[in-house]
C-alpha cells in the first residue's frame, strides 16, 4: 500500500538504528521519552520497535488516548443520559465499554438504552434528524484532532435548526497537558514524541511555550514505525547538543502554523476551560466547552440529569500509568482483575490504552 | 406466492405455510417432490467416520459485497466439515425469518443458497422454516448443519501442529470482515471491498490427496481473524508460532480501510480461506496446489512453527521488530481519534 510500506522499510529502519547507536556512543546516561499520543503507543507496540532499540533509550506511554483520560464522573453522565426516556447515545465506539462508577453503556444497552456507535460526529446528526422525537447526545470526546469534526456537527445542526442534537463536551487539548507532566519533579521525561495528527490542527508552534518554559526537546512525529524510530532519533541528538527545540519530522503533514480552517472552526464553537483528567487531576485551560451561542446544543446545561457520585477502583493504576510513572505491568489489577473481557481501568478498555496495547501486544 | 412480503400467517403450519415451503423454499433448495417430503431425510449409511457441524448466521446486512447471507451460511459449514479434513455429505437449513422480509430478497438467498450448494456439490436434504412478528428477529437468521465423510488415514487436527511446520494462507486476509463492516455502516472508502465467501472442500480434498500425512492441521480463520485462529492452534498443539508480517497477503484497499479505521486485519474475519500446517519439505508442493486453485490464487508461507515457546504466536514485524501476537477480547472497534 502506497505510504505504508515505504515507511516500513527495514533497510532504512535499520540505518535510522546505526545513526542512533552512533549518537548514543559515549553518552551513559539513560533516556527516557514520552510518546503522548495514543496511536503513538499503539504503533509502539504493533511493530516491535521497543525491542529495536538500544536498552539506553527508554520510551514511556502518556496520557494521549482520550477515552483513557475521561474521568470515571463523565462515563456516569453518560449513563444517566442513556437511562433517560427518549434518549438516543452517540459515540465512537471505544466508549461503550468504559467502567463507570457502577455501569457502562454497553450495560445500559443491555438492559434496554439505545447506544449508537457512530464513525464521525455527523451521523449523529443525521440520526438527530432521522429521529426527531428522541434527543440524540453524542460523546464529545477526544483531543484537538477530533474536536474540529464535533464543532462541524454541532455548526450542521444549528443550519438545519435541529433542537434534539446535543453534545456532552469532554474535549480535552495538550500542550497544557504536557506542560503539567513536565513541570512534575517525579517525572524525568527527556523528550516528548509530539502527537502527529493533534499537531496537524494546531501546529508545531503550539509547542514553542513548553520548550521555552520547560526546556524540553519536542518532535512532532509520525505514526509509522520509520517515522518514530526518526523521532527518537531527532530527539536523542537534541538531547546530547544538549538543545531543546521544536522539530518536525512528520512534514509531509504537519505546519508550523497548523490548519488554520480547523483551528478557525474550534475558536467558533469552544471556548478553553480548565478539564479534569483521569488520573491525573485538574489542568486550567487544557479543556474545551462550547461557546455560550451554542449553549443550546450542551447536553450538561440542557438535559438535568441526576448522576451518581464518582467511584474509582482501589488498587487500579490508571493515573500513574497515564503519567508515565507507572508500568501496566506494575499494576497488580493487571492481568488478573483487569482483563480486556473485563476491564477495570480505561487504559485496559481504548484500543490505544497501554494497558490494552501491553496485553495485546506485550506478551 | 400471492404476497410480496413474509407474513406471520407462513409460519403457521397451515395452507400459507404450505405455499411458501412448496412454491419457493423446498424447489429452490432441494427440488424434492411434494411426494417424497418426509419428517426427516434418510440418507444411506456409509463406511467409516463422520464429521457433524453446526453453525448460525445473524450476519448485519443480509446482503453485502460479493455474497449474502445464505451463500455465507453453505459456505461457512462447508468449510468447517473441510477443516477436519471431511468430504461434506448432507447439510440441513434452518430460516428464522422476521415478518416482512421481502418474498423477492428471500428467493434471492435462496437461490444462491442453491447455487453455494452446488458448487460445494453437497445437498440440501433437511430443513426448517419459522416466521416471528417484526421486531423480534432481524431479517433472516438462518442455521446450516452439515455431516462429513472422513476418508480413510486423514488425520487433521488443531492439535496436530508440529515443530518445524511451515503457515500457509490460501490467499489475501481481512476481506469478508470489512466487506461487512463497510456495507454496514456505509463506509464509501471501502466500498470496493468484496467478500471473500468461498467453499474450500475441493481446495482441501487437493491437499489431502497432494500431501496426504505431511498435511497437519487445518483451520479456517473465521470470527477472530488469522491471529485468534493461529493463537488457538499453537494452544492446542502447545507449539510456538512465529509470523512474517511482510509475507501476510493483504488486498490494498482491505490494508488502507483498515488503516484508517485502525484495525488490524490479522483480526478481521475471513469466509473463504484457509491456514495449513504442513511439514517443512511439503511446503513448496502445497503452495503449489494452492496458487493453482481458484481458490487460492493469492496464497503465501506466512510463518512456521517452533518448539521454543509452546502457546505463544509471535510477529517479526515489517521494520524487523518482534511482538506478542494475542487474543482479541471483544469485537475490534475503531479508534477515537
Amino acid at each position: 500500500m502506497k505510504h505504508q510500506s515505504e515507511y516500513r522499510d527495514p533497510e532504512l529502519a535499520g540505518l535510522q538504528l546505526q545513526a542512533l547507536r552512533r549518537t548514543l556512543a559515549g553518552c551513559t546516561r539513560p533516556m527516557t521519552f514520552m510518546e503522548v499520543c495514543g496511536t503513538h503507543t499503539m504503533a509502539i507496540y504493533q511493530h516491535g520497535i521497543r525491542s529495536l532499540l538500544p536498552d539506553q533509550v527508554r520510551l514511556i506511554s502518556g496520557p494521549g488516548c482520550p477515552v483513557c483520560v475521561t474521568p470515571v464522573g463523565y462515563v456516569d453522565h453518560a449513563v444517566a443520559l442513556a437511562r433517560r426516556p427518549g434518549t438516543i447515545i452517540a459515540t465512537f465506539g471505544d466508549m461503550v465499554r468504559v467502567p463507570g462508577s457502577s455501569s457502562s453503556l454497553l450495560y445500559e444497552q443491555a438492559r434496554g438504552a439505545l447506544i449508537r456507535i457512530v464513525y464521525s460526529a455527523l451521523d449523529a446528526v443525521t440520526l438527530a434528524e432521522n429521529n426527531p422525537a428522541s434527543a440524540v447526545v453524542f460523546l464529545g470526546v477526544g483531543f484537538e484532532t477530533t474536536a474540529p469534526t464535533v464543532a462541524g456537527a454541532v455548526l450542521a445542526a444549528s443550519g438545519k435548526h435541529l433542537d434534539n442534537f446535543y453534545v456532552l463536551c469532554s474535549h480535552k487539548t495538550m500542550p497544557a497537558t504536557m506542560a503539567a507532566l513536565a513541570g512534575d519533579p517525579e517525572l524525568q521525561v527527556d523528550g516528548y514524541l509530539c502527537p502527529a495528527h493533534v499537531s496537524a490542527v494546531i501546529g508545531a508552534d503550539a509547542y514553542q511555550p513548553l520548550v521555552a518554559a520547560h526546556r524540553v526537546p519536542c518532535v512532532v512525529t509520525g505514526f509509522e514505525p520509520l517515522d518514530v524510530l526518526q523521532g527518537v532519533l531527532m530527539l536523542t541528538r537534541q538531547r546530547v547538543a544538549g538543545q531543546a527545540r521544536v522539530e518536525i519530522q512528520y512534514r509531509r503533514v504537519v505546519k508550523p502554523q497548523g490548519n488554520p480552517k480547523a483551528k478557525a472552526l474550534l475558536g467558533q464553537v469552544f471556548e478553553p476551560c480548565d478539564a479534569s483528567w483521569r488520573g491525573i487531576g485538574n489542568i486550567p485551560g487544557s479543556g474545551l466547552r462550547l461557546r455560550p451561542e451554542y449553549a443550546r446544543f450542551d447536553a450538561a446545561r440542557q438535559l438535568p440529569v441526576a448522576i451518581e457520585p464518582p467511584l474509582e477502583h482501589r488498587g487500579c493504576l490508571c493515573g500513574e500509568i497515564l503519567k508515565g510513572k507507572a508500568h501496566p505491568r506494575d499494576c497488580r489489577l493487571f492481568r488478573t482483575t483487569c482483563t480486556p473481557e473485563d476491564p477495570v481501568g480505561a487504559c485496559m478498555v481504548s484500543s490505544e490504552g497501554t494497558c490494552a496495547a501491553e496485553y495485546q501486544y506485550g506478551g | 406466492m400471492k404476497s410480496d412480503l413474509v407474513l406471520l400467517g407462513h409460519g403457521s403450519g397451515g395452507k400459507l405455510s404450505h405455499e411458501l415451503l412448496d412454491k419457493l423454499i423446498v424447489p429452490i433448495l432441494s427440488g424434492i417432490e411434494q411426494r417424497e417430503q418426509n419428517d426427516a431425510a434418510v440418507l444411506a449409511a456409509v463406511s467409516g467416520r463422520l464429521a457433524f457441524t453446526t453453525d448460525s448466521y445473524v450476519v448485519d446486512p443480509i446482503f453485502f459485497p460479493g455474497g449474502n447471507i445464505g451463500s455465507l451460511a453453505i459456505h461457512g459449514t462447508v468449510n468447517d466439515l473441510a477443516m477436519a479434513g471431511a468430504c461434506p455429505l448432507a447439510i440441513s437449513v434452518g430460516l428464522i425469518i422476521e415478518e416482512g422480509l421481502a418474498v423477492s430478497e428471500l428467493t434471492t438467498i435462496l437461490m444462491s443458497m442453491r447455487a453455494a450448494a452446488d458448487s460445494a456439490r453437497v445437498r440440501i436434504v433437511t430443513g426448517d422454516t419459522k416466521v416471528v412478528p417484526r421486531g423480534k428477529a432481524d431479517k433472516l437468521f438462518v442455521n446450516t448443519s452439515g455431516i462429513g465423510v472422513i476418508a480413510e488415514g486423514v488425520e487433521i487436527s488443531g492439535s496436530n501442529a508440529q515443530p518445524g511446520d511451515k503457515i500457509l494462507i490460501s490467499g489475501t486476509i481481512g476481506d469478508h470482515g470489512m466487506a461487512v463492516l463497510a456495507s454496514r455502516e456505509g463506509l464509501d472508502l471501502a466500498s470496493n471491498i468484496v467478500t471473500d465467501s468461498a467453499p474450500l472442500n475441493d481446495l482441501v480434498q487437493q491437499l489431502v490427496d497432494g500431501l496426504g500425512c505431511r498435511l497437519h492441521a487445518l483451520r479456517d480463520p473465521t470470527r477472530g481473524g488469522v491471529a485468534t485462529t493461529l493463537k488457538e492452534i499453537a494452544r492446542q498443539s502447545r507449539v510456538e508460532i512465529i509470523l512474517q508480517e511482510p509475507t501476510l497477503p493483504i488486498d490494498s484497499a482491505v490494508a488502507s480501510a483498515c488503516a484508517i479505521l485502525g484495525l488490524d486485519p490479522l483480526f478481521v474475519a475471513n469466509e473463504g480461506k484457509l491456514l495449513a500446517f504442513v511439514a517443512a519439505e511439503a511446503a513448496e508442493q502445497a503452495l503449489s496446489i494452492l496458487l493453482n486453485h481458484e481458490f487460492g490464487r493469492r496464497a503465501a508461507i506466512i510463518g512456521e512453527v517452533s518448539a521454543a515457546a509452546p502457546g505463544k504466536v509471535r510477529l517479526r514485524t515489517a521494520v524487523g521488530g518482534l511482538r506478542a501476537v494475542e487474543m482479541l477480547a471483544g469485537e475490534q472497534l475503531p479508534r477515537i481519534c
